[in-house]
């Protein structure tokens, strides 16, 4: 993974001088609040329901078990023994106080982390796909370009003060799992017919209270012109995008007022004018960059298949982890394995500073000591030989980290909601814990296959409740919480939708009960091997809206 | 009748404040209760403390002095999830 230069170091302690600096000022009066606010939240610092919170960036979700020992202190001696992990591959600490947080951000930046740019109305941390430079099915690894794309966004003085944030993802396989349409900008690598490397662009995508599936900017652009693209794409979005209404101000609404054939041609003539494809990253720093990604050195190894087999069916909580936790490696004898953050009624995203030590040691010991964070809120090892999963597992189960529930309807993303968060409507997590609690049964897991299910405390949509196959979106209804239930939601590149609204908002307890007989309808409906998706988009919303209002 | 207290922030640690008989306290339970008018002037008199809270507001509470409102009945007692319960206020 990539490891810091002269300047990356001098740019933090320079960083932590200064916010320390500023933080003094602050307590000491010489600053008010209002001048301090957009300064702290500049180094990822929000002021929340019950204290502070610090966001970290986890550059593009990769995480070296040094971080990770660096995050579980950070978490030990500074918090309250635990950390978040948020759908963005970010980390959260939810009880900082403001007069340790410079002390922290130097711990951070001893093991290379920060939190700059984690808000404000900034470009944020890039996402990428969890399994990078190791899916079977990659074209390319995205590592290099989030990485060239971070240190050409980190302090871009042309783009601090933004109409409003603005984030980037890039996808390298042929499945999308870093939802490129609902970025500002997604970027998917391709090759073109000649079998150069480049992108397809996406812009304007996004979810909040106006949620859009991106458009097609660009079919194809050389990988090397990114960075030259992005600022002319960037510069039109600065210049033209809207100030006066911060609900107004993504680039989503930019695109859908002037149309994305203006938008693009107004990206194309700045790029031109500022010398198009002429400006490229040189040939030497891509491959500087990219050699911090290179594939590790792996041992030629056949696949397990013969010992997996024979763990399986000795022991059937490993043999159902075995068939929802494990990716296919692009090296054989290798697997790519997501440790899930989703214990029956426990907090998506949560661990403990023991855990994080814990996950440290075993990524040293099993995944050749790198990790990485995914936007569903659970932990990737990326490289565990395949001889070494039943022991990996044992591991885990020692931890309580063994959860056999990838992309079940279980494996459950949420937002903090308003048991943290100043911004929600309703609480997230106990409707969360409660329909995992309902949903734990094995057999049901399996009957049910494959299903997303996300839930956000209000319109903002940090629980990404609109691309949920099963979407939970919390609202305020007179005073009291309600949940709306929406229904198709679908993150992915090739089939991208927003999810479809069911009725009226209903109470926690009715809400359960409507996820109940939203399963329902689908495995009465479902013919054949469909999965819940297919089957909704085969009959469509109407079967489970009258259910639902029949049941009520 | 509407009665109300006064809530801020700690601006050292983010901690949820009350404005009581003797300046702030962390428990509701030494909350002043006031008419409107007077919390109105109570948040005022907040803004005259800048390096102490942050962020002062009034909210209506019943007569047992707690707040109306889930949201700032959650903001009083903590999350009403607790993962980590032993960990949590050691």
């Amino acid at each position: 993974m990539y490891q810091y230069d002269t300047f990356d170091h001098q740019l933090l302690a320079d960083r932590v001088a200064e916010f320390s600096d500023q933080v003094d000022r602050r307590l000491t009066g010489a600053l008010t609040e209002d001048q301090f606010r957009p300064l702290r939240l500049m180094n990822g610092l929000y002021l929340e329901m019950h204290a502070y919170m610090l966001r970290v960036a986890i550059p593009y979700g990769v995480l070296s078990s040094r971080q990770l020992r660096g995050l579980a202190a950070v978490a030990r001696t500074w918090d309250k023994g635990y950390g978040h992990f948020t759908t963005r591959q970010n980390i959260q600490f939810n009880w900082p106080r403001l007069t340790d947080v410079p002390a922290i951000l130097q711990a951070l930046a001893d093991v290379e982390m920060h939190a700059i740019q984690t808000s404000g109305a900034c470009i944020r941390n890039v996402t990428i796909d969890p399994f990078a430079g190791v899916a079977g099915d990659e074209i390319a690894d995205p590592r290099p370009w989030a990485e060239i794309i971070r240190q050409w966004s980190t302090l871009h003085p042309e783009f601090t003060f933004l109409p409003r944030k603005f984030k980037i993802a890039i996808s390298g396989a042929i499945e999308d799992r870093a939802a490129v349409r609902f970025h500002d900008i997604g970027l998917r690598v391709i090759r073109n017919d000649a079998g150069d490397l480049g992108f397809r662009v996406w812009v304007g995508g996004g979810l909040g209270r106006t949620p859009r599936v991106a458009r097609e900017l660009r079919p194809f652009l050389p990988a090397a012109q990114i960075l030259g693209y992005l600022e002319a794409a960037l510069r039109v979005y600065n210049l033209h995008g809207r100030r006066d209404n911060k609900y107004k101000a993504r680039i989503k609404i930019l695109v859908d007022e002037i149309g994305i054939d203006a938008y693009r041609d107004q990206v194309e003539a700045e790029w031109h004018a500022a010398g198009g494809p002429a400006l490229v990253v040189p040939e030497a720093e891509i491959a500087r960059v990219a050699d911090f990604f290179a594939v590790p050195d792996y041992v030629t190894l056949p696949d397990a298949t013969v010992e997996l087999a024979r763990w399986r069916g000795a022991d059937s909580g490993f043999d159902a982890w075995m068939g929802t936790n494990i990716l296919t490696h692009r090296a054989p004898g290798y697997a790519a394995v997501t440790v899930s953050l989703k214990p029956v009624g426990g907090i998506p995203g949560d661990i403990t500073a023991d855990q994080m030590d814990a996950m440290a040691d075993l990524a040293d010991r099993y995944s050749l000591g790198e990790l990485r964070a995914t936007k569903e809120q659970n932990l990737v090892l990326p490289n565990v030989r395949q001889d070494q999963l039943h022991a990996l597992w044992s591991a885990l189960r020692s931890l309580g980290l063994e959860t056999a529930n990838k992309g079940r309807v279980t494996d459950i993303i949420s937002c903090p909601g308003q048991d943290y968060c100043s911004l929600a409507n309703a609480r997230s997590i106990p409707m969360a814990q409660e329909i995992s609690r309902r949903f734990a049964d094995r057999r049901r897991l399996d009957t049910l296959g494959p299903i997303t299910l996300n839930v956000s405390g209000c319109i903002n949509a940090c629980g990404h409740h609109h691309v949920g196959n099963i979407g939970l979106l919390g609202v305020d209804k007179r005073g009291a919480e309600a949940y709306q239930l929406v229904l198709g939601g679908d993150a992915g590149e090739a089939d991208s939708s927003i999810a479809q609204i069911t009725g009226r908002a209903m109470t926690a307890e009715e809400a359960v009960d409507a996820v109940e007989v939203t399963a329902a309808v689908y495995l009465d409906r479902r013919q054949d091997a469909e999965t819940f998706i297919q089957t909704f988009r085969r009959i469509g919303v109407t079967p489970f809206k009258e259910a639902i209002d029949a049941a009520r | 009748m509407t009665q109300q207290i006064v809530t801020a922030s700690r601006l050292a640690d983010g901690r949820v404040l009350f404005r009581a008989p003797e300046g702030w306290s962390t428990d509701i339970h030494d909350a002043l209760v006031f008419t409107p008018e007077e919390a109105a002037a109570a948040v005022t008199r907040a803004q005259g403390e800048p390096t102490r809270v942050v962020g002062a507001y009034a909210v209506d509470v019943d007569d047992a002095g707690l707040p109306l409102l889930g949201r700032e009945r959650i903001r009083v007692f903590g999350p009403t999830v607790a993962p980590y319960a032993a960990q949590l206020e050691a």
